[in-house]
């Protein structure tokens, strides 16, 4: 397991971490906790000429939340920064998610960021984030712009960055109303990608739902963008009918392939299985408190 | 003088803190990858992507040009010096590097020595293989096809791809047994591929000495005399020129017994380049290349009484050993000691018929934590008994209750002719079942299922062979399979300990010492135990298949008692008595009628060099060749409760409850370890565990990504048991417990999840028993064979 040669740089700033992707034309690889970029240098599937580590650029470890409830999460905030957040409650997608993403060893190293803009079709955050309608924040050359989780992820490990761009911040909007949600992942053991998982993000006012998201893991080529498939829970308030319709759209919308993690039939049927618990304990727990 | 408390020196039954830990947990350890030596070299090795293919040329040209680069190897350099085949384990022959055909994928196509493991990584990239496609063989059911491809071509006499068939028991009587069952019961299994995966992958350096014609490899071998001999013969070098140091080793699982190409092209590279040569192979190497264990496909039946009582037995294995026949066993077995199923059952007549077959996939069939085979066939026989109880409509402890082999009834012939010594089967599975709570499951499960829960639990229980060998019956190329131990007492009664052993995980410095101390009253913190040096360690058959206690242990008991015996004359001397009238206590003689005279064994070590009794030779030391009278039978009987999700497939331990009789216990906080650690394994194979390969020969399970290790997170607590019979012929009645928990775990979790589904009809889901699995036996009320398809629609 020995990488091809590569160069090293260390940059202290974003604009001078720009500038060295802008000088090597896409023949260079941003390094953020490395823990799929390492692997893939030592397996050579990835050579890059260059390796651009962002880790000593000071103020990218935050995440935070603005007046308004906005939360943002700097490029170099650890998945096990999440899973010990105590400001994540009104995010109950992201909490849910932060303890299945990969195992403890790897949590502290692997970047929200950076998995965002490694696009693993099995990636946790991704879903999350696609579901919650969030933000990525990219600075090239020429300033800053914002993309859309759901326009982010192009393709299996193809993001919409250009080859001179750095994700620098991901933005989650606040909920209009109560945020309700919820994260399953069936995995085969600890650190294993998904297998199947799935992602819910509701708004709720009173007890109709005024916005609601999806997204699944592990179940296509890509991130399943399932937001359209939930959204005939809007309107809705969630009691057996409206749960099952909107666990069978979901379901649809998955395109599962078999492999040795199981037919395409059995991952969908997860799915489905999925959606309905997490809206079931939604609606419970909604029931309970009131 | 108050006598000495065994436990405080660290004697027998001492949970003495394991002595080697101290350098392992500070990161001290020395293992092969650690070593450097002056001008080393390092070598990469070039591996066949696909599984079968005509060889039409290599260009190592480019390879050549890049600095740093030392040699480039093909199979010509080895065959130049008669070293592109060598000899396995098994009789039969492996490439080193391929000359003519690749016959697995992963398998050693040419290697690059250079001046750091980087460079030799970047030659590999250069050199330019053409190879022509072959059709592929991935199990043994294709291989049997006539018009399978012939795989092994290069064999004189070879027209098929059998590899052996090979029986044994009484079929007549078999038959007979059937014709008067009233209920026949079935099964039909695949035990998938699994691979031992020390932490520690395998390599070694080689360092020739052209002065002095010395060879000496440093290695990961759990077996360096061995590999010493197997060195002597296929490179021709004399043996007292060949040195192989096994340092410490991350793990073994009998995946460091066989002899590896990489070996043996460090050794070649190092005779070439007259430098140090080290090859590390890297994981996906690991996995997809060198000894795997399992990967049979296991058919037989019971023939039954109505009142439970088994009559007979036929068993049928057919097993894919890849493309060359590498396990490593004794000579006599070709299945392993596949004859083991059913040792602790009390049945009149058993057949066994085996089948072996060459396939294009990694080679190397090792007892993985196993008595050769014995896994496999522990697990056929608990699933097959689970399977005949419920045919019978009999309880699952009844009917082994029913057939096991009685306290009353040892010395006990088994149908297929082993001869089990001792045990107390039923307090083993009395203990169990009250600790599970048996009696009350049944009501609990009906309940459960009332809410929509489905629970079940699980029994296995078994006796295996441990112990290779005795020197009659058990020998690996020719090699009789006993074990040595040699002890030195210095001067001030401090020792140092060697063996023929090989200690990898096990704890041998701990307990080696520990059964000097029980003999000689020496605390055993004054013992250092050195293993897998062969200049300094006595000849030795190494440590798998659970042999070090019963063999190199036993050995290290009568090496002491040999100490102990010449003690006694200087004793003798120095209390100025007879020999007759000496008493031993531990640690200490006296006089017989007078304890208060006496002297130590550190005064009697000190006498040996200062003060010797006439006509005795001076010194304190001795080696003991242990030759074993028989097997050791440890028994284990284990429970298991599990929760199935319905909706999902997913199972969870609810509790699992061991209990192990394995003779004697020397250290019981090791037991314990060692039968942890074997659960683990066992549940990683019965959860979701295997190496399975697609239609083109492709490994899959080549990562830790694919090839799953549990970790502490998933892994379920195990409450453990203890029940002591002592072997009645090992000289501190141990029985050897390494295994025991891989070897009878799998069959307790697979009957307890089959238990919770089996209302549905399905009577069998194969190994491992993941959620999608599981799941579709439970939709479908039908049996799951074979391995997972790998293919996406
Ligand atoms: C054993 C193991 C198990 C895992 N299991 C899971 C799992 O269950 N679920 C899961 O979701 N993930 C899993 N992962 C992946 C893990 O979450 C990674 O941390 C994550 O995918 C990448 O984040 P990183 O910070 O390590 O990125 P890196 O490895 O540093 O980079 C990954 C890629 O993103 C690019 N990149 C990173 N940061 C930026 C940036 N700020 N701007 C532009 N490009 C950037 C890099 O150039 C590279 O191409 C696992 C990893 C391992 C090793």
């Amino acid at each position: 397991m020995y990488p091809s040669r590569f160069s090293y740089d260390a940059p202290t700033s974003v604009e001078e971490a720009v500038a060295i992707l802008d000088q090597n034309g896409g023949e260079a690889k941003v390094l953020a906790g490395g823990q799929s970029l390492i692997p893939m240098l030592k397996l050579r599937f990835a050579s890059p000429a260059r390796v651009v580590d962002i880790n000593g650029i000071p103020g990218l470890e935050y995440h935070s939340i603005d007046a308004d409830g906005t939360l943002r999460i700097g490029a170099l905030c650890r998945h096990e920064d999440l899973e010990f957040s105590t400001i994540l409650g009104n995010f109950p997608t992201l909490a849910q998610a932060a303890s299945l993403v990969a195992d403890p060893i790897v949590r502290t190293r692997g970047t929200f960021v950076g998995s965002l803009c490694h696009a693993d079709p099995q990636g946790d955050w991704s879903a999350t984030m696609i579901a919650l309608g969030g933000k990525i924040i990219a600075q090239g050359p020429n300033g800053r712009r914002e993309i859309a989780a759901s326009d982010f992820v192009l393709g299996p490990f193809v993001n919409a960055l250009a080859f001179n761009e750095i994700a620098v911040e991901a933005t989650v909007p606040p909920a209009k109303g109560k945020a309700l949600g919820g994260y399953l992942k069936l995995e085969r053991r600890v650190g294993d990608f998904a297998t199947a998982s799935v992602a819910v993000a509701l708004d709720v006012d009173g007890d109709v739902v005024t916005r609601a998201g999806c997204a699944l893991a592990g179940v296509g080529g890509r991130t399943i963008d399932a937001n359209d498939a939930i959204s005939v829970l809007v309107g809705k308030t969630l009691n057996e009918e409206s749960i099952k319709e909107a666990a069978e759209a979901v379901a649809a919308a998955a395109e599962p392939r078999t492999d040795h993690r199981g037919s395409s039939s059995y991952k969908r049927h997860i799915v489905e299985t999925f959606v309905t618990r997490i809206l079931s304990n939604i609606a419970n727990s909604e029931q309970k408190a009131a | 003088m108050a006598p000495l408390d065994e436990l405080k020196i660290g004697g027998m039954g001492a949970s003495r803190r394991r002595v080697e830990d101290n350098r392992f947990i500070r990161g001290k350890g020395r293992y092969v990858d650690d070593i450097v030596l002056p001008g080393m070299l390092h070598v990469e090795i070039l591996r066949s992507p696909v599984a079968h293919a005509r060889i039409k040329s290599i260009d190592t040209s480019a390879a050549w040009e890049v600095p740093g680069v030392r040699l480039v190897m093909t199979g010509e350099t080895m065959a130049a010096r008669n070293l592109a085949w060598m000899p396995t384990l098994s009789y039969d022959t492996q490439a080193v590097l391929a000359t003519d055909k690749v016959r697995f994928q992963g398998q050693e196509v040419a290697a690059v020595v250079a001046d750091n493991p980087y460079i030799a990584r970047d030659a590999l990239d250069k050199i330019v293989v053409e190879y022509e496609q072959l059709p592929v063989i991935v199990n043994p059911i294709q291989a049997q096809s006539p018009d399978a491809p012939l795989i092994r071509d290069d064999k004189e006499n070879q027209t098929s791809n059998k590899i052996f068939d090979w029986e044994i028991g009484d079929k007549e009587a078999t038959d007979r047994a059937f014709a008067q069952a009233d209920v026949v019961s079935k099964i039909d299994l695949h035990y998938p591929r699994s691979h031992p995966s020390p932490l520690e992958t395998c390599g070694s350096i080689a360092d020739y000495d052209r002065s002095s014609g010395k060879l000496t490899v440093y290695m990961t071998s759990q077996a360096p005399h061995i590999v010493r001999a197997a060195v002597a013969m296929v490179a021709e070098l004399p043996e007292h020129m060949i040195r192989i140091i096994s340092p410490d080793l991350g793990g073994g699982f009998g995946n460091k017994v066989p002899i590896y190409p990489g070996y043996v092209i460090s050794i070649l590279a190092s005779i070439l380049t007259e430098r140090p040569v080290k090859w590390v192979e890297d994981k996906s190497s690991n996995l997809i290349s060198t000894g795997f264990g399992r990967d049979v496909y296991l058919e037989g039946e019971l023939a039954l009484r109505k009142d439970g009582k088994i009559l007979g037995m036929r068993m049928h294995t057919i097993s894919d050993h890849g493309a060359f026949f590498a396990d490593a066993q004794p000579t006599k077995f070709k299945i392993g000691l596949m004859h083991s199923a059913f040792a602790c059952y009390d049945i009149p007549a058993a057949h066994l018929v085996s089948e072996g077959y060459y396939t294009n996939k990694a080679p190397g069939g090792v007892a993985y934590r196993c008595s050769f085979r014995v896994t496999e066939a522990m697990f056929f026989q608990e699933r097959m008994v689970h399977a005949a109880a419920n045919d019978l409509g009999m309880d699952q402890a009844e009917f082994r209750r029913v057939n096991l082999v009685g306290d009353d009834m040892f010395p006990y012939r088994t149908a297929f002719g082993f001869l089990t010594d001792s045990g107390q089967y039923g307090k083993c599975l009395d203990v169990g079942l009250e600790a599970i709570g048996y009696s009350t499951f049944k009501q609990e499960q009906e309940e459960a299922r009332k809410r929509g829960k489905l629970l079940g639990i699980g029994i296995s229980t078994m006796t295996e062979p441990l112990g290779a060998g005795n020197s009659r019956e058990y020998d690996i190329i020719g090699i009789k399979m006993f074990d040595s131990a040699e002890l030195r007492v210095h001067m001030t009664g401090k020792a140092i300990l060697r063996t023929g052993a090989k200690t990898q995980g096990q704890g041998h410095e701990t307990t080696w010492a520990q059964i000097v101390a029980h003999e000689l009253g020496i605390p055993a913190d004054d013992i250092v135990v050195e293993e897998g040096d062969t200049d300094t360690a006595p000849f030795g058959m190494g440590t798998y298949a659970s042999r070090s206690t019963p063999v190199a242990g036993a050995a290290v008991a009568m090496a002491s008692r040999k100490i102990r015996a010449k003690a006694r004359k200087i004793a003798a001397h120095l209390l100025e008595v007879s020999e007759e009238d000496i008493e031993w206590e531990l640690g200490r003689f006296y006089v017989r009628g007078n304890q208060e005279r006496g002297v130590t064994i550190q005064d009697c070590a000190l006498a040996a060099y200062s003060n010797v009794p006439d006509g005795l030779e001076p010194g304190l030391e001795n080696t003991s060749y242990y030759d074993p009278p028989n097997l050791t039978w440890p028994f284990a009987a284990y429970f298991c409760k599990v929760e199935v999700d319905a909706q999902t497939g997913v199972w969870d331990v609810l509790n699992f409850v061991a209990v192990d009789d394995c003779g004697v216990r020397i250290n019981p906080m090791i037991v314990e370890g060692q039968v942890m650690g074997g659960l683990t394994e066992a549940y990683a194979m019965a959860n979701m565990q295997y190496i399975t390969f697609d239609e083109e020969g492709n490994c899959i399970g080549a990562n830790y990504m694919d090839y799953l290790i549990p970790t502490s997170w998933e892994t379920p607590g195990f409450e453990l048991h203890e029940v002591v019979t002592p072997c009645p012929h090992h000289p501190i009645g141990a029985k050897g417990v390494g295994e025991c928990a891989t070897v009878a775990g799998p069959a307790a979790f697979v009957n307890a999840v089959m238990n919770a589904i089996e209302h549905t009809g399905v009577r069998n889901v194969d190994m491992p028993l993941m959620p999608n699995r599981v799941y579709e036996a439970l939709q479908t009320g039908k049996n799951i064979s074979g391995m997972p398809p790998v293919l996406s629609d």
